[in-house]
Order: structure tokens, then sequence, then C-alpha cells
């Protein structure tokens, strides 16, 4: 299944955000969009899920999801948007309820992300009895049991600390190479785009254009490798080459409201 | 180097402590003590004469006053019936805020029209109403039962429109992003997410309730508790009167007690 996503422009009230960004995320594949802050990459995730209408564009889906899929744009949330009063297993569950499905399907399928996350052991507590990084791993849990054909990631990394993120990334391309499931991963963070995405979508400032798109023609699972780093270095530099001058813009900038 | 040499130019000192005070610590036996204390020094002050037992009765009067009206029957009389107006006005009260609450909570239209209608209203006086609900319910519950319910309505209001405003917009955009109905939306993410808020609602609301029960019955009544407290002032029995504004404080402190048993049952998950 391929998602289309075309905007030609978005705009709150008289401020435009977004202006011709177009992009195509094909079968299983991940695409990293970064950007300065404010550029509109929150504004086209949300578009790309249908939670936005664009002002003027589409979103199309070419293909058909996974046979099991029940919500095939599905999203991971920066401040994780777990329901406090529900556990662990409640709160993967959530997105099943309204569904019917076949005796123990619902129960198979909660075990399942819980268990493909190690979430397993806290199926029981609540939110509040977990640290960051495994608030997210629910949030990870509540989208794979769905079993999406694109995840929508929003920053999913940026509330939690340094350690806990090198951790969980290792854990996401696991999880995303693994399921064959495609993703939009917009991040601040050059190193998570370099070490997750097939291609990187560089916005410019505000309103949000693509700038340029980097991809990275080597295989995730080898870039954890001494050889890779120097390529990768390469590319990260170009990055923030091409970033550079307008975040130092944006950074300056004050908000009109 | 450089500690070294201001090290050699002034002696050392040690560092004050200054960050004390300004923090609240558990000190439960003053909660405990202050009651007694405060008992006996009332019975002192009889027992010795200093006051007349004609403007303050004793304690000991009182809980004496206390036992005489239960076992006559006279206490549950009246308390009874303030009891049923309370519940009566409260749940009519609450639903009808609890609704209006929720409009003005998701709808733009229900928070326009209901904002300055509420900001207008919730400061009047409701007991200033007991007239005029009178002449257009007649003399009988319905009136002071209205008045109980106009109280309790606002706060309710209030409480339930802040609960559902402040309920994360990111909570309600998931809910949306897996495809939830509304109304499951209502009732899965809104309504516990609120519920919080509610509760602290409805402590207010309860008190608002008994006040204006008091009140009201003072104006109008037969029997209940404002009712008996008027008749008894009137007679000149300062220690039944005493007895009666000890239930009073009784029924408050009850009220807020289930309230209270209701958050620690609802809200364990905060
Ligand atoms: N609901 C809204 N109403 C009005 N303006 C908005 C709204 N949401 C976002 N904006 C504005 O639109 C611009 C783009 O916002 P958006 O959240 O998409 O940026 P972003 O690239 O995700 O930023 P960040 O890097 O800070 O997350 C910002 O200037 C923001 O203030
Ligand atoms: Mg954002």
């Amino acid at each position: 299944m391929d998602l289309i996503v075309e905007v030609k422009r978005h705009a709150y009230d008289r401020l435009t955000v977004l202006e011709d960004v177009s992009l195509t995320v094909r079968g299983g594949e991940i695409v990293a969009v970064i950007g300065p802050s404010g550029c509109g990459k929150s504004t086209l995730l949300g578009i790309a899920g249908g939670i936005l209408a664009p002002s003027a564009g589409s979103v199309r889906i070419e293909g058909a999801p996974p046979a099991d899929c029940l919500n095939p744009l599905t999203y991971v949330f920066q401040d994780f948007a777990l329901l406090p009063w529900r556990s662990v297993a409640d709160n993967v569950a959530f997105p099943l309820e309204h569904h019917r499905l076949p005796r123990g399907e619902r129960e198979r399928r909660v075990m399942d992300a819980l268990r493909r996350t190690g979430l397993a052991d806290v199926a029981g507590v609540l939110p509040k009895q977990l640290s960051g990084g495994m608030r997210q791993r629910v949030g990870i849990a509540r989208a794979l049991v769905v079993r999406p054909a694109v995840l929508l990631m929003d920053e999913p990394l940026s509330a939690l600390d340094a350690q806990t993120r090198e951790l969980l990334i290792e854990d996401f391309l696991d999880l995303l190479l693994r399921e064959q499931v495609a993703a939009i991963y917009v991040t601040h963070n050059f190193a998570e785009a370099l070490r997750l995405a097939d291609r990187i979508v560089v916005l410019s400032r505000r309103p949000g254009r693509i700038k340029d798109v980097v991809a990275i023609p080597l295989p995730q699972r080898e870039r954890g490798a001494a050889s890779a780093q120097a390529e990768l270095a390469e590319l990260g530099a170009r990055l923030w080459s091409l970033i550079r001058d307008d975040a130092s813009i944006a950074e300056r900038e004050v908000a009109d409201v | 180097m450089s500690e070294d040499v201001s090290a050699a130019m002034s002696p050392a000192r040690g560092v004050a402590f200054r960050g004390g005070g300004f923090l609240p610590a558990p000190r439960p036996l003053y909660s405990w003590l202050a009651f007694p204390v405060l008992l006996t020094l009332w019975q002192a002050a009889l027992s010795f004469g200093w006051v007349s037992p004609v403007f303050l009765p004793a304690p000991t009067d009182i809980a004496v006053a206390l036992w005489r009206l239960t076992v006559s029957g006279a206490l549950w009389q009246n308390l009874s019936v303030s009891l049923l107006r309370i519940g009566f006005g409260w749940i009519i009260g609450s639903a009808l805020g609890f609704v209006a609450g929720l409009a003005m909570g998701l709808s733009s239209r229900g928070r326009a029209v209901g904002m300055p209608l509420v900001s207008a209203l919730y400061p009047i006086p409701k007991i200033a109403l007991l007239p005029l609900l009178i002449l257009w319910l007649g003399i009988g519950e319905a009136p002071k039962i209205a008045t109980i319910a106009a109280g309790v309505f606002f706060p309710t209001a209030i409480a339930a429109f802040s609960g559902v405003d402040a309920v994360p917009r990111s909570l309600i955009r998931m809910a949306q992003s897996f495809d939830l109905p509304m109304a499951a939306i209502l009732r899965k993410v809104v309504l516990p997410a609120a519920l919080p808020s509610i509760l602290a609602g409805c402590r207010i609301s309860v008190s608002t309730a008994l006040l204006l029960v008091v009140s009201a019955e003072m104006i109008g009544a037969e029997f209940g508790l404002g009712a008996f407290l008027l008749a008894e002032g009137n007679l000149s029995r300062p220690d039944e009167l005493m007895a009666g504004v000890v239930v009073v404080s009784l029924l408050g402190l009850g009220f807020g007690a289930l309230i209270g048993l209701a958050e620690k049952a609802l809200l364990t998950w905060r």
C-alpha cells in the first residue's frame, strides 16, 4: 500500500504553514521529515493521517492495506497520549474495542503486541507507574495492535532522555523492518533520521517547502558498522548545511500571536 | 591555584543553612488535639461561670439536648425532611448542571450561549430567588427544591465545563485517529478525563445545597433543620439550637467524606 500526500497549501487563518509539499511513502518504506521548528512538520503529519484537512491538496492511498489491518494510517504521539486511567493492556486494547473481532482475537492481538514491545510483564500496570521509555513502548504497542500499513510518528522520542532514546530507536528499527511497516518519522534529530530512514525529506523554514530529499543508500542493518560512519557523517553534514541558515532564522523568529 | 590563594586570604567559614520553613509537613497530633482542647476550654468557661449559659450552652448541655432530641424523634423528623429536600434539589441541579456544562465544553455554540449566562447568574445569591419561586411554584416543597437545584446547578455546570475543556487535545486526537465514533470518545475519553473536576464540583455543590436548605427552611417551612433552628431561637433554647447547629455541621462533614470516598474509589489512576 502506498500513501500519497499532496499538499498544495496549508494555512492556519492567514499564517501559511506549508506550500507545495508532496510526498509518497511506498510499502515498508521509512521516510524521515526534518526541518526547522515551526516549519509545519506536525501539520504535514496531521494532514497525512487525515486529522487535519489541508487548505488545498489531497491525500490518497493506492493499493490495499494488509488483510488484517484495522487502521492503515496510525499515529505514535510525542506525548504518548495514553489514557492514564487504563492499564497498559487496556490502553493497547483501546483501538480494538469498537471493532467486531472473532472471539479471542482481541486478547490475542493485545498479548501479541505487548510481547513484541517487551511489555508482557507490565500488562496490568497504570501508565503513571512507568518510565517515559516504557510509556512510549505502550504507544508503539497500541499502534501495532491494529496492524497498520503506515506509522505516522511525530518526534516519538523527543520527550525522552538521551539514553532511553538510544535504546528505543534500535527497538523501533527492529520492529519496522521485521513487520515491514512503512513510516513517516518526524524528528529534529539528524542521528535518528540517519539511523532509520530510507529517505530524508528536508523542509525549509515556514512556509515549509521541500528543500531537498536525501536518500540513504546504505541498508539500515549495516549502518551500525564502523565502516559506515564516514558516509553517514557526510550525509549528516549535508543535512546540516541544508538546514542551518533556515534554522537560525526560525530560531530568532518572534511569534505573531 | 586560585583556590589556594583565596583560601590563604580569608579564613574558612561554614555555610549557614537558610532553606528552612514554608514546607508543609503532616502534624496529625495537632489535628487530633485541636477539638478536645477547644471543647475543654469551652466547658471550663461555663463551669467556672466566665460565660452565662443563656448566651452559650456548655458542650455537655448540648450533648444532653442532642440525646433528648434523638430519643424524642424530633431530630429525625426535621433531619429527614431536610435530607429529602437536599436529595431532590441536588440531583435535579446536578443533572441539569452536568448537561449544561457538557454542552458548554463540547460545543462552541453552547459555550457562546452559556458562558455569559452563567457568569451573570452565578453570583446571584440563590436564596434571593426563593420569594419569586414561591410566587411561581406555590408554597409547597417545589420552591425550596428549586432554590437548592439552582444553587447546585452553577458550580456543577462550571466544574463540568472546565473539566471537559481541560481534556488534553492529544487524547481526543488519538481517539479520532483510531476512528472512534463521537459517542465512544465522549464515554471513553472525555468523561473519565473530566471526572476529577466534576467530583471537585460536587464538593462545592453539596455544601451549597446544605447552606440553601437551611436558609430556605428558615424563611418558610414547618419542618426541617432550618425551621427547627429558627423555632429553638424564638423559644430561647440555646442548648437545642446548638444541637441543631452540630447536626448541620456533621451533615456537611458526612457529605464531604462521601465525596472523598468516591474520589478514592474512582481516581486511583491520578
Ligand atoms: N492549530 C493551530 N492554529 C494556529 N496555528 C498553528 C496551529 N498549529 C500550528 N500552528 C502554527 O503553524 C506553524 C507550524 O506548526 P507545526 O506544529 O506544524 O510545526 P512543526 O514543524 O511541527 O514545529 P516543531 O518543530 O516546533 O514541532 C507554527 O508556526 C505554529 O505556531
Ligand atoms: Mg511538531
